[in-house]
């Protein structure tokens, strides 16, 4: 939490003065019961009507200078704390775009997302209480204490023992309250958890008429929560009476302990009044931290989550001294390449070696896990080598920077991801300043054009978010143009024709060919149907090459290959 | 702290936000006032029937009004007994200074007081808590209906309810919009009596007091409404716009995280930066407009109060000094008209979470008033020994009636015949599943099994004589005994293995762990994608079905599982009729009947050589997967993996 509000030293002068304005206010606000007090005192007693008027529109000003106070230190915390959200946010924001794949792998995505944004506004709206209470509170339980202890030190007693007891009282309901809500959430879940398999499995659950079955599952995680949500509830519920009934029971205290010493000639009737004021000042103060001791933790776990991200460095980065790799055009080699994951026991790939030329298609195939998609990462350098080297036109991916590099690619992933935008904008998002026909061309190539006018607005047609308004296959389509109007030097296919029907892959793969023809063709695939005509098939086989060649070649030299074939046809076909 | 500890404290803070969206960033005092708010469309019905939920606690809700209502009065007789006391001290004192005989503060009359006082305000915490304590179960209880409702409900409602809305939209009902209404009922209802009660209360006690100072005191308080209401209707503006800009960044950060490698592939980093620090410069500027103007409530309404408090003071001092009232009474006064911001903050913010409580449960009712599955008969037939004949006649369906999808459709299936269903597109895997299982009702003709027509059946009778093995497994979060066992709960021990060696599962399932117990996660992720599948073919087996529907083995598989996958699925085939979504060209050539489906419609039937010979679009396929003339015949790849 501490190291978070480092994001704040802009502001410190701001903060400052927010801390004047909330000191003054407490003063103001801690100065009226003795003005009541000198008005009884005083004023009452002596019969001073003048008196009164006087300490009374004294007291208007007082009243006035407190809200003013408190508006300008709103007004200038609010300004603050979202300052303070927007910078960090845009400093979390700019940090992870800077992370490699390695972060993201680490971290999760949905994490970081939910880092920038709640954890962030979690931390923000705590800033504003600190700046609005955890100043103000302090004050006014400090001041109000000085207050009464120079209204009547003797009566002070009574509060000596009533603070302890409340705050005792605040925390025994919290430390009984607070593993209870825990189980709450838990048990919450356990309800979500169970609905959630009904909505997914609800096929399933009727085929095999279990919803009886699923019925008692959800009453008994229902019964279990409301159960929970009881005590709970009779738990916190005793907070508020319980605080009521101690401050009442103080008040009387300090009336009859206050009469006595009044009847005793230590202290006058007014006293007596703004003493009981200060008295549920300091209580309410007491009151309001611990209301932000049970917020803190809450951001104290949004702002070590993100520290964590604000401290994590990325693991690539561009070189001191870039190379430029001019010499030639669209030549991948990975010599001797070997690469693990972090923390796992087994690198995903190793020892791969193999070069890829200008017109040529090479193609990755084998089972799932067997390295195919961790070595299309290694080419645009999302992860670095553990040992060996990627080179591009004959220069270490490590030595160039990654601009550089990734502008030599045109990267089609496995799953597609469109932004939200219209088609043209994701075609274009390969090449910003590609003209209408460049678009058009790709997307002719990427056999996307057909579906494309039959949408009412055509290339203007709007993708929305997560790209849900087209299908699988037509997601797939655009990624492939966005990738082919780059004209890039090297396609990089990630199993990417999954979605396809064949008659529109075996097309897509036809216009490929032709449109890429100066192109380094680099693919990942699954199905045998899809590497036949490859120049160059590599087979992989946990993370290892089990065969190269053509599909000829490797019918006779790769037992791994054969498997994958045999898998995929059956006996006759392969005999055929 | 967890999330529900606030909703809980504060009485009901709306929790009506998307999972993943941002959550309002309102102040967290009198923030809550100024949000925009979704209001219910039929108010009056909506709150009839939430009483209709609450009539089985009648007494109880009886009980807790009676408490809230005493446990108010009894406090607010306070202030009032004290000031009598304080006059008492008062009085006594000035009798001592003007040297009266004898006089002095009357202890026993203080003392006495007090002691009523004390006993007023324990008797009201006692009954404050007795309150919350029975309230606690009423409102809790009345949400276990409501959730057990809502449950049943979806239990009787077709497919077609769940096919039209995401789960997201079906969760949030019964997550958030159930806990809007716990968290109002279990605050919002006693603060609401409460707020009126001690409104209403000071008031009284302060007339009784003195009416002058209570006009006095008094016009302070269309004020204070003025002001907030002001204040919140500006307020709204801004917090739409906060809530939109949010909603705005939070979808560009997600997007370009879940994008993250297409950004980095494509150089787009300083774009993607540059557009979020304008949305960000945007959130910041309207964002601390509506953290300021609802942030202004406070200091104003304490203000208004204060200039109150000033009032009573300085007329009530003069009052005293002419003897036109008491000084207790004046002190009393004093703690009155301090007491009544709060509860009328306490109103203003409770009109809004009622209001989103109410919209919730208009939402909750709104989904028990959806119309059900129609009821079995009550004259089903029983089909003892199914064999599973097939037949289609003059079917006619549509998922939406302007768009028919099957309009006359004949299929004759004899028992263990397998039909092999061929297309680019999966939707025909998911009507046929519909229709089969009566998932769907059909708009013409009938489909009958073993002669008898599927909708003479009981549902479950019907849905037992099929069994399904998909491509999206479901698994559910339990042991894996358990999961094989979901098709016939009695099953032993030694059938569940056996099942499971039949589907070539018991070999991985004993190099789990926990072996047959280990515990599938929540996403099954602990297994794989291939020994899922297993797990749904040992399922299948023990479940023993006359007619089977079934996906081929999938790519995402890696291949020695699909090599099982496919052996398990061929011996499970065995002397059943079966519906297969067919990948390999060995199953489709091979097939009693292929259906060659197009965007969810069947445009071709016949075997493969008859088909072939049609020249129709089977042919098409067909010829365009071979124009190699390679070496052996791939595989014909049909698309489509997911539904």
């Amino acid at each position: 939490m501490i190291k978070i509000l480092n994001y704040l030293k802009p502001f410190s002068l701001i903060v400052a003065i927010i801390i004047g304005l909330v000191f003054v206010q407490a003063l103001a606000d801690l100065y009226l019961p003795t003005l009541l007090a000198d008005i009884v005192d005083v004023g009452i007693v002596n019969g001073d009507t003048d008196y009164i008027l006087r300490i009374g529109g004294f007291m208007l000003l007082v009243t006035a200078g407190s809200a003013a106070c408190s508006i300008l230190a709103s007004y200038l915390s609010s300004r603050t704390a979202s300052g303070f959200g927007r910078d960090v946010r845009s400093k979390i924001f700019s940090q992870v775009t800077g992370f490699s794949l390695h972060e993201f792998d680490q971290l999760g995505t949905a994490t970081l997302i939910t880092r920038t944004t709640n954890d962030v506004n979690q931390v923000q709206q705590v800033l504003i209480m600190i700046m609005r209470m955890m100043i103000y509170a302090p004050l006014i339980g400090i001041g109000g204490i000085i207050m009464a202890v120079s209204k009547d030190a003797t009566l002070s007693l009574v509060l000596v023992v009533a603070i302890p007891v409340l705050i005792g009282t605040i925390a025994l309901i919290a430390f009984k309250g607070v593993p209870l809500f825990r189980i709450m959430q838990k048990r919450l879940d356990r309800v979500n958890l169970v609905l959630r398999e009904n909505l997914t499995g609800i096929r399933v659950i009727r085929a095999f008429n279990r919803t009886a079955f699923e019925k008692d599952r959800f009453h008994g995680a229902n019964r279990d929560l409301t159960d929970t949500a009881i005590k709970v509830n009779r738990i916190m519920g005793l907070l508020f009476p319980v605080m009521m009934l101690i401050m009442n029971v103080t008040s009387i205290a300090i009336i009859w302990f206050g009469s006595i010493r009044i009847d005793n000639g230590d202290m006058q009737v007014g006293s007596l009044i703004a003493f009981l004021q200060y008295a549920m000042q300091i209580m309410f103060a007491v009151l309001m931290l611990s209301m932000l001791f049970v917020m803190l933790p809450r951001a104290q776990a949004s702002s070590v989550r993100i520290n964590e991200v604000l401290d994590m460095k990325a693991e690539i980065n561009d070189p001191a001294q870039p190379k430029h790799a001019n010499a030639e055009r669209g030549v991948v080699e990975f010599r001797d390449v070997t690469f693990s994951y972090p923390g796992a026991e087994q690198p995903a790939i190793s020892n791969i070696s193999f070069t890829a030329r200008p017109g040529e298609m090479v193609a990755i195939i084998g089972g799932t896990g067997a390295g195919k998609s961790t070595m299309v990462n290694l080419l645009p350098r999302f992860y670095d080598v553990y040992s060996g080297a990627v080179l591009v036109d004959g220069v270490d991916v490590r030595e160039m920077t990654q601009e550089e590099l990734r502008a030599k690619i045109g990267f089609v992933p496995q799953q597609a991801v469109l932004f939200s935008g219209t088609i043209a904008d994701n075609i274009k998002y390969g090449k910003d300043d590609a003209t209408e026909d460049e678009v058009e061309a790709a997307a002719d190539t990427a056999q996307a054009t057909e579906f494309i006018t039959t949408m009412k607005e055509g290339f203007g047609s709007v993708i929305s978010q997560g790209g849900t308004n087209v299908s699988g296959g037509q997601k797939q389509r655009l990624s492939i143009a966005r990738a082919l109007v780059r004209k890039p030097e090297i396609y990089l296919f990630d199993d990417s024709f999954s979605a396809l029907d064949f008659k529109t892959d075996a097309k897509l793969r036809q216009a490929l060919r032709k449109s890429t023809r100066d192109s380094t063709l680099i693919l990942v695939a699954q199905r045998v149907s899809t590497v036949l005509d490859a120049d160059k098939i590599i087979v992989l086989d946990e993370g290892r090459i089990a065969g190269m060649g053509r599909h000829r070649e490797l019918l006779k030299t790769s037992e791994v290959y054969r498997e994958i074939v045999a898998s995929q046809l059956s006996e006759e076909e392969l005999a055929a | 702290m967890s999330a529900p500890m606030s909703n809980n404290r504060n009485g009901g803070r709306p929790s009506n936000e998307p999972a993943r969206g941002g959550r309002p960033m309102g102040g967290p005092f009198g923030g809550m006032i100024g949000m925009p708010v979704q209001k219910a469309k039929d108010t009056k019905g909506t709150l009839r029937r939430m009483l209709g939920y609450l009539r089985p606690y009648k007494m109880q809700l009886v009980l807790v009004i009676t408490l809230a209502i005493l446990s108010t009065v009894f406090s607010i007789l306070g202030p009032k007994i004290m000031g009598e006391a304080t006059t008492k001290l008062f009085e006594g004192l000035i009798a001592k200074m003007q040297g009266v005989p004898g006089a002095g503060i009357d202890f026993g009359f203080i003392g006495q007081i007090l002691m009523i006082l004390a006993g007023l305000y324990i008797i009201s915490a006692v009954f404050g808590y007795l309150q919350q304590y029975v309230m606690a179960a009423v409102a809790q209880n009345t949400v276990y209906d409501m959730r057990r409702d809502v449950f049943q409900k979806l239990a009787r409602l077709p497919l077609k309810f769940f096919d039209a809305r995401t789960h997201g939209e079906i969760l949030s009902r019964v997550t958030n919009d159930v806990d809007n209404i716990s968290n109002t009922l279990q605050q919002g209802v006693v603060q609401l009596i409460t707020s009126v009660v001690t409104i209403v209360g000071t008031i009284v006690m302060m007339v009784t007091i003195s009416i002058w100072l209570t006009l006095i005191a008094l016009v302070t308080l269309p004020l204070s409404v003025l002001v907030t209401t002001v204040i919140a209707k500006r307020s709204q503006k801004f917090f739409a716009g906060q809530q939109k800009t949010l909603g705005q960044l939070n979808g560009h950060v997600e997007e370009m995280y879940t994008g993250h490698k297409i950004v980095k592939a494509f150089g787009h980093e300083e774009e993607s930066v540059e557009q979020f620090d304008k949305v960000n410069g945007d959130l910041y500027e309207v964002g601390w407009k509506a953290q300021f103007i609802s942030g202004l409530i406070m200091p104003v309404l304490m203000f208004v109060g204060n200039l109150g408090y000033v009032f009573v003071c300085v007329i009530g001092g003069i009052m005293v000094t002419q003897r036109g009232i008491a000084i207790g009474d004046v002190q009393a006064f004093i703690q009155y008209s301090r007491q009544f911001t709060m509860p009328i903050t306490q109103l203003a913010n409770l009109a809004n979470v009622i209001q989103l409580a109410i919209a919730s449960a208009e939402r909750v009712f709104e989904l028990l008033d959806e119309v059900e599955e129609a009821p079995d008969r009550e004259d089903a037939i029983v089909i003892a020994s199914p064999r599973g004949d097939v037949w289609f006649d003059h079917v006619a369906f549509s998922y939406t009636a302007d768009e028919p999808l099957i309009e006359d459709m004949n299929i004759n299936v004899k028992a263990g015949q397998t039909i092999a269903i061929v297309g680019p597109t999966g939707a025909g895997k998911t009507t046929l599943v519909n229709l089969l299982m009566r998932f769907y009702e059909l708009d013409g003709g009938k489909i009958t099994v073993d002669g008898v027509n599927i909708n003479d059946m009981k549902r479950g009778d019907l849905r037992s004589i099929f069994g399904m093995v998909l491509q999206d497994t479901w698994l559910f979060n339990g042991t894996i005994r358990d999961n094989i066992g979901y098709g016939r709960p009695e099953a032993s021990m030694d059938e569940i293995v056996e099942a499971a060696k039949t589907a070539y599962a018991d070999h991985f399932i004993r190099t789990l762990p926990e072996g047959y117990d280990t515990v599938l996660n929540e996403e099954a992720s602990n297994i794989s994608q291939g020994q899922k599948q297993l797990l749904a073919i040992a399922r299948a087996v023990l479940a023993n079905p006359s007619i089977l529907i079934l996906d081929e083995a999938t790519s995402s598989v890696d291949t020695r599982t699909e090599v099982l996958i496919q052996r398990a699925m061929d011996d499970l085939m065995a002397g059943r009729t079966n519906f297969v979504i067919a990948h390999r060209l060995s199953t489709i050539r091979d097939a009693d009947l292929i259906l060659v489906m197009n965007n969810g419609s069947v445009i071709e039937k016949g075997t493969h050589h008859e088909l072939l010979e049609a020249g129709g679009f089977y042919a098409d396929l067909y010829n365009s997967q071979f124009t190699k003339g390679g070496a052996f015949e791939p595989e014909l790849v049909v698309a489509g993996s997911s539904v």
